[in-house]
């Protein structure tokens, strides 16, 4: 208590020189939460939209390792050369056995797709697009397309014999609405369609280039019967993600890619950006450690004086220490408990600015309020505080007194 | 344990040197022994070790070699812990300045060694500052920082302090050398009267050998060594 006070005399009695050391530590973490905010909030953000915009597996109709060619089996010994390879037909084999025994087990669910590619014609315009074959009744279970359905749903597909839903930008692009007859020409087949609804995901890439029409008709554009290749896997936890493609791909023997090893090198980058941001973080509250230093060397170099007389009185060095490391710690708990309001403030301004971006929707700064970037702030800050107060404390402790009182007197 | 005869404060074969490229000897091969109730002036010219001498015999100094005795107990072994401890509890100290915290109230400087020993409760510490105080003129005082205060006054609030634990031995580095003569001869009384009336033991270092010869006893160093200790006029 008498060393709370004391502590507490010295750093009121110098309002000034406090106030700045309070402001450098409280500046130092109210710009390190809201560095970590913008940096964890932009990160999640991405993943977000990589979870729902993806599926979380992807099985698709390759092997890892190519298999191996009927000379390779048959003649393991000898070499050939000129030999024409076997053509396998694409497609994941039997596909809706493959779907029912994947829904037995896995914790999500999974809808078969057929990706192939076409060029959609209306009114004399030409616009390339990935057509997407889907099931209607599984597709609401596997991505989120039946909540960026701005008009018509997905069960508008079995309305139209050959029914198609397509971006909103490439609705722009071609000129075509709700109603309107287009004509698709597959890799291999052509078709007349309907536009039976319009999409807007908010991501350019998509909404100019995906269309998404019935497995069947998908497979009429392919020109192949019964073709499914690709069966996309939603699950209840997006994390799980690894190891669950991981059993897939050894139960089925397709190549099963977990959205994270789908965007492996991303993610890789976010380790990066991170240890970037805590490199930032770390030095903002150095700097700022380095006010509360300077206000308690400074304290401790006017005070001689004073500790000598403590001293003399009987004080113990323990003590004396005490008192200033104490100083320093209050510095950094009013400071830290200033730095959490101002952090706070500048992630409520930061999320307020609105941020345009022309390939995505997103209108404000994505922000992660995570009261651990506010433990860790502070955290940060009491401990850069009670280094910076401990070593003049223990110098003042350390101090004789005869030396102080012999150069008063 | 020490009788009533025993020596409050010895020093054995003490010397004090100062380590440096020259090293010098601030006191130099001192026996003395301070009894009970003795008031007792320690002279000499500037440099002579008077100070020195004191700060040993306060535990705020440590011996190049022999020995302090604080009521017949050793210090050598001490850790600096119960060297505090045995200041805090057997010394006061008044400077020639009179080294008060600014930023505290003179009431709470009194306070100050009674809350660092903590015997006594919150209420019980307040209330003994103030009758320090006020048994030294003190008492209108009490809630003045030391600049609103004279420089007489603040000298004796520094007495204030170092009696708040009720030590047998003052011990005081000059503690009229900074006062006009009023002032002075105002301290001198206080501690006098702490000899007579209240039984303490007061060793004062003064450059003033009409005070010195006010006093029990007088002990001269010439360049760190005792040239003279014997009874004054006074005591006599």
């Amino acid at each position: 208590m008498l060393v709370a006070e004391i502590a507490w005399t010295h750093v009121r009695a110098r309002a000034r020189q406090t106030t700045v050391a309070l402001l450098g530590v409280a500046v130092g973490v109210g710009f390190s939460i809201m560095m970590a905010a913008l940096m964890e909030g932009s990160q999640d953000d991405f993943i977000r939209q990589l979870v729902d915009a993806l599926p979380h597996v992807t099985v698709s109709d390759e092997r890892r390792t190519p298999p191996a060619q009927p000379a390779e089996t048959a003649f393991a010994a000898a070499e050939f050369h000129g030999l024409t390879p076997e053509v396998r037909r694409p497609g994941i084999k039997n596909p809706l056995a493959t779907i029912i025994a994947l829904d037995a087990w896995i914790p999500g669910a999974a809808a078969p797709s057929v990706q192939t590619k076409a060029v959609l014609r209306y009114a004399g315009r030409d616009r390339s697009a990935s057509v997407v074959g889907i099931d209607p009744n599984r597709e609401p279970k596997v991505s989120t397309l039946a909540a960026k359905m701005r008009q018509g749903t997905l069960a508008s597909l079995y309305r139209a014999t050959n029914a198609i839903i397509i971006g909103n930008r490439m609705a722009e692009r071609l000129g075509a609405r709700v109603g309107a007859n287009i004509t698709v020409q597959g890799e291999r087949g052509r078709l007349g369609a309907q536009v039976v609804g319009i999409f807007h995901t908010g991501i350019r890439s998509i909404d100019e280039n995906a269309v998404y029409v019935l497995v069947k008709t998908a497979q009429i554009l392919a020109a192949q019967t019964g073709l499914v290749n690709e069966i996309r896997v939603r699950l209840a936890d997006p994390m799980s993600g690894l190891e669950i493609a991981r059993r897939i791909e050894a139960e089925t023997g397709y190549k099963s890619v977990s959205w994270q090893e789908a965007n492996e090198d991303l993610l890789s980058s976010f380790v990066i950006r991170n240890v970037i941001m805590y490199t930032v973080v770390g030095a903002i509250l150095l700097v700022a450690s380095f006010g509360t230093y300077n206000i308690i060397s400074t304290i401790t170099h006017e005070k001689a004086r004073d500790i000598a007389i403590l001293k003399s009185l009987g004080f113990r060095a323990a003590t004396v220490r005490r008192i200033f490391v104490l100083e320093a710690l209050l510095i950094g708990i009013l400071g830290a408990g200033l730095g959490w309001i101002l952090g706070y403030v500048l992630c409520l301004g930061l999320g307020s600015v609105e941020f345009r971006n022309p390939y995505m929707d997103s209108n404000y700064l994505p922000l992660a309020y995570s009261p651990l970037h506010y433990a860790i702030a502070a955290g940060v800050a009491l401990t850069s505080s009670l280094v910076a107060g401990y070593v003049p404390a223990r110098k003042a402790a350390r101090l004789h007194p005869v030396e102080i009182i012999r150069g008063a007197t | 344990m020490t009788s009533a005869g025993d020596p409050l404060i010895s020093a054995r074969q003490v010397t004090r040197i100062l380590p440096g490229v020259v090293p010098t000897t601030l006191v130099h091969d001192v026996d003395l022994d301070i009894r009970a109730h003795e008031f007792v002036a320690v002279t000499g010219p500037s440099g002579s070790g008077k100070s020195s001498l004191l700060y040993l015999l306060g535990l705020l100094d440590l011996p190049t070699s022999g020995e302090v005795l604080i009521g017949g107990r050793g210090t050598a072994h001490m850790d600096e812990d119960e060297r505090a401890r045995t200041r805090l509890e057997t010394l006061g100290f008044v400077f020639q300045f009179h080294f008060l915290l600014p930023e505290f109230s003179i009431r709470e400087n009194v306070m100050l060694p009674m809350r660092a020993l903590g015997r006594l409760t919150a209420d019980e510490t307040r209330a003994r500052a103030d009758a320090l105080l006020a048994s030294l003129g003190l008492a209108d005082h009490a809630g003045k920082r030391p600049d609103q205060l004279s420089g007489g006054q603040r000298q004796r609030v520094a007495v204030a302090r170092a009696l708040a634990n009720d030590p047998p031995v003052i011990l005081a580095d000059e503690p009229t050398g900074s006062l006009d003569s009023r002032s002075s001869e105002q301290v001198f009384q206080i501690l006098r009267d702490l000899v007579d009336r209240n039984g303490k033991t007061v060793v004062a270092v003064t450059h003033d050998l009409g005070l010195a010869e006010r006093m029990d006893r007088r002990i001269r160093l010439v360049d760190g060594r005792i040239v003279a200790d014997a009874p004054t006029a006074h005591a006599a």
